[in-house]
């Protein structure tokens, strides 16, 4: 029999980005909160220390800061006609675990979506007419515009010290800047990071292409940086140890570095870690939450009753804890009906390798997760699509993140796998080779979808999270045309050989391609086609609300985490607004 | 070329005479100790012995054999740069075998095990120490069965047994040997250059010989400094064991 609690006014299942963020905007609207984090406490000290964090092997090799597959793994088939197998390690993408959530160990570039996104699909009808659209393709309006969220995304971009050069500032186009972005009402909170080598060689062959190409917006600090809530960051120090690493020298923004120490503060907010969420309850009606269950590190069963119920798990774990728990119709292929698992999307990421002659030193471990050029011409909707068969597209981009030489050791095709020849070619092109990337958007299919596999469970007997999931026709000829312009600027740059391999099907889960999941549980206006509502609140459950990429009605040709910050203060914004005035459905129908 | 080529052979028979050496003593002193516990057998223990001998805690003498010439194959050592056999990718390999990660600790290890297409994935019940256990028992038995011991063969010959487990064409007791074979090259360009405390890229060897400078705490005053020679850092790579302590309470490079 579970132990129950008493009640308090929330519980916040999962304390990554945005659990984070929800967690505070309630305390300080006076709320009691439980943060319940399936993972260890941990802190910049000493969690994150050098030279122990410096570790190539255990950190990025063998993925220990991911979600343990062995407990919680997801099953894999590109199509129904497969049957889905557990991926058994982390490859493709690594959701986190542990107090601060993948936004301990992220990239940090931030960005903010196109306008045009929130409306994508009357943004496409309207330029080039209804018939253009793929019917295979549930592209759909978001229920939000960008106007909506321009403060909300000042705002995190605030919280996380965001650096970079605005292109936009309210309709006036910024020299230095991107010039394709959407109107921001200010300046960056910091300048960009310096440019390293691989920076330089990109910009100056896209700009010989007549392209504008700018520093990538990043969350690794340029500067000491003091945030709204008084905590300061320090420059970073270009260490090479940043994508799936914890930062030793409080310089990039994580939950840790932005927000935490005043959260962790708050006599209203009571952290539990080791809290392994297994079930949101509801009442008999199934039509409110009353608390949620989990497993303590004890191992008991403990039930903590509470009035509001927030999901910020990460998508995937979103979309798994709706489908355990019977919030919301589950999406169903083969009618085309239900909501919850419906338009899951991921990133099309497709790359070139740029090999240089021995004159030219990379140096390729000086860097941050966010050392990038980049160019925005070829994503979204900056470029004509008329005659290209497609929608979408991708930014392009220099990405020398770190020189880490298990992971980063390029060899030209052809190369053998092993011995002598192996060797030679990988000492000889590994300070002397540029990776370039293309990162491209996903748009969602009927068939692409996620739901409880039937077969393989958890580490407590719950059905794992299966997903469905292929490139589709779409993504794979908007990668194709993308990569051949990535493969020009390559050639512009100067390189002896390039390489570019546009992304191809199907979707491999041995190769790392980001860890956006996008989708599941999208937002919307309409019930039949969304699982929430635009202010990420459960339709069916109103005291639920789910906020996470798990939103995103498909995922744009950017990183997500921005975009998904101004989605979580939004949504703070309702329920704090309005919400707690008066619970209920905040869109009635 | 085929200067080179004895060079090596001279090599590998080096680190196998004192990987025969070490074994040999280890049994040999715990022979001792589990039979005469007296202080006498102490002074038995020969005064050379010495005491950086590698220590095997997870493979057989058999397979550290095979292991030392096999990885040797595939990184090998020339007369600029030291290869796999240099750097001690062999324990390295033996560690981590020994390690959570050998026990499949980073997997997820429940059935049903069902093959799979290749996005799918590893799909096989083994684990790492389990999957190296059955490939190496079975390859050694196979060798020996034939009479050609892998580290008998002439150079040629062993990269021609390795290409034979590459195409996945040796059944190895349930282990398809392409999956074996890609899991050694993976775990030897691992104990190349993952840093010295698991055990392999011994004294920064693979380090060197890449150009990788290691864990230094700070590129900030050098990052914009494009194409500079470093040439003088990458000669002395900064491991986590010989790493300067990390003091966060400096102020870092506020401007
Ligand atoms: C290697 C890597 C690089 C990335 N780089 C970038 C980048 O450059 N730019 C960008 O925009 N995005 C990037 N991302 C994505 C970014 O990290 C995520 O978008 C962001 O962290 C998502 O925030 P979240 O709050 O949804 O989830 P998280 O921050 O992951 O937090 C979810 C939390 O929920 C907890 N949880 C899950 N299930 C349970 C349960 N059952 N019970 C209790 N707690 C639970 C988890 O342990 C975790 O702490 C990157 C991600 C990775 C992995």
């Amino acid at each position: 029999m579970a132990k129950t609690l008493e009640a308090v006014d929330a519980v916040v299942i999962g304390v990554g980005m945005s659990g984070s963020i929800i967690a505070h905007e309630l305390t300080k609207a006076g709320q009691k909160v439980v943060g319940l984090e399936r993972g260890a406490g941990r802190n910049t000290v000493p969690d994150f220390q050098a030279p122990a964090m410096h570790d190539e092997l255990k950190y990025s090799v063998r993925k220990g800061l991911m979600q343990s597959a062995q407990n919680e793994a997801v099953t894999l088939r590109n199509n129904t006609d497969q049957t889905a197998l557990p991926i058994r390690r982390w490859q493709a993408f690594l959701p986190g675990t542990g107090l601060g959530g993948s936004a301990v160990h992220w990239n940090g570039n931030i960005w903010r979506f196109q306008e045009a996104d929130f409306v994508l699909k009357s943004h496409i009808e309207k330029r080039y007419g209804k018939d253009f659209i793929d019917p295979r393709l549930s592209i759909q309006d978001w229920g939000v515009t960008y106007a909506d969220l321009e403060p909300h995304y000042t705002r995190f971009e605030n919280l996380y010290g965001a650096c970079g050069k605005a292109g936009n500032i309210q309709g006036k186009v910024q020299p230095g800047g991107n010039p394709f972005e959407a109107p921001r009402s200010t300046e960056y909170p910091n300048k960009p990071m310096k440019q390293t080598y691989a920076c330089s060689l990109f910009s100056k062959a896209a700009e010989s292409l007549g392209y504008k190409p700018f520093p990538m917006p990043s969350c690794t600090m340029s500067q000491r940086y003091t945030n709204p809530l008084g905590l300061t960051m320090e420059a970073c120090v270009m260490c090479g140890f940043c994508e799936r690493f914890g930062c030793e020298h409080k310089a990039k923004a994580s939950p840790q570095t932005t927000i935490l120490p005043v959260l962790l503060k708050s006599d209203l907010f009571e952290l539990r870690t080791h809290a392994q969420v297994q079930k949101v309850q509801l009442d008999k009606q199934g039509k409110k939450a009353t608390g949620v269950t989990y497993i303590n590190a004890a191992g008991e069963e403990v039930f903590q009753p509470a009035k509001l119920v927030i999901m910020s798990m990460f998508s995937l774990n979103n979309v798994r804890m709706m489908l355990l728990s019977g919030i919301g119709k589950p999406y169903d292929p083969k009618t085309q009906t239900g909501v919850v698992g419906r338009n899951y999307t991921y990133q099309t990421i497709s790359g070139a390798q740029v090999f240089f002659d021995d004159d030219v030193r990379v140096n390729p471990f000086m860097a941050s997760g966010s050392t990038m050029s980049v160019i925005d011409e070829f994503s979204g909707d900056n470029f004509d699509h008329s005659e290209l068969g497609f929608i979408g597209g991708a930014y392009l981009y220099s990405n020398i993140t770190n020189g880490q030489p298990i992971g980063f050791h390029p060899v030209p095709p052809g190369t053998p796998r092993w011995g002598q020849e192996f060797k030679q070619a990988m000492l000889k092109h590994y300070n002397h080779t540029v990776k370039l990337g293309a990162h491209g958007s996903s748009m969602p299919t009927p068939t692409n979808y996620l739901d409880l596999d039937p077969t393989y469970k958890d580490a407590w007997g719950q059905p794992l999270l299966r997903m469905t999931f292929d490139f589709t026709e779409n993504d794979i000829k908007m990668s194709a045309y993308i990569t051949s312009k990535l493969e020009q600027i390559g050639k512009a740059m100067g390189g002896k050989q390039v390489v570019a391999s546009p992304r191809k099907g199907p979707f491999d889960s041995n190769i790392y391609q980001s860890t956006h999941n996008c989708g599941g549980a999208v937002m919307g206006a309409d019930p039949k086609t969304s699982a929430v509502n635009p202010y990420l609140q459960c339709w069916d459950v109103s005291n639920v609300f789910v906020v996470g990429a798990s939103a995103f009605v498909h995922n744009g040709s950017y990183n997500p985490t921005g975009t998904l910050g101004a989605l979580t203060y939004h949504a703070a914004e309702a329920l704090t607004t309005k919400y707690l005035k008066s619970p209920g459905p905040l869109v009635s129908l | 070329m085929k200067k080179n080529e004895t060079e090596k052979e001279e090599a590998v028979d080096v680190g196998r005479r004192t990987l025969f050496k070490a074994a040999g003593l280890v049994a040999a002193s715990a022979a001792v100790s589990s039979t005469v516990a007296t202080s006498s057998a102490v002074a038995d223990i020969p005064p050379h012995h010495d005491m950086k001998a590698t220590q095997y805690v997870f493979l057989h003498p058999a397979e550290v054999t095979f292991l030392t010439a096999a990885t040797a194959r595939l990184i090998p050592s020339d007369a600029n740069t030291p290869g796999a056999l240099e750097a001690d990718v062999t324990n390295f390999i033996d560690k981590a075998l020994a390690s959570p990660w050998g026990g499949g600790s980073d997997m997820y290890v429940s059935g049903p095990w069902k093959p799979g297409t290749p996005e799918q994935g590893y799909q096989l019940k083994f684990t790492p120490s389990e999957l190296y256990r059955t490939a190496l028992t079975a390859i050694n038995k196979q060798l020996a069965a034939a009479n050609t011991p892998f580290d008998k063969m002439t150079q040629t010959q062993q990269d021609a047994y390795l290409t034979k487990l590459e195409s996945g064409s040796v059944d190895l007791d349930g282990v398809p040997s392409a999956i074996f074979f890609s899991m050694l090259l993976q775990n030897t360009i691992e104990g190349f250059l993952a840093d010295p405390s698991y055990g392999g890229n011994k004294d920064m060897l693979g380090w060197k010989a890449i150009g990788f400078p290691g864990a230094y705490v700070s590129w900030y005053d050098l990052a914009d400094k494009h194409g500079i020679n470093l040439d003088s850092r990458t000669a002395n790579p900064i491991s986590m064991a010989n790493a300067p302590k990390h003091d966060m309470s400096h102020s870092g490079k506020g401007e």
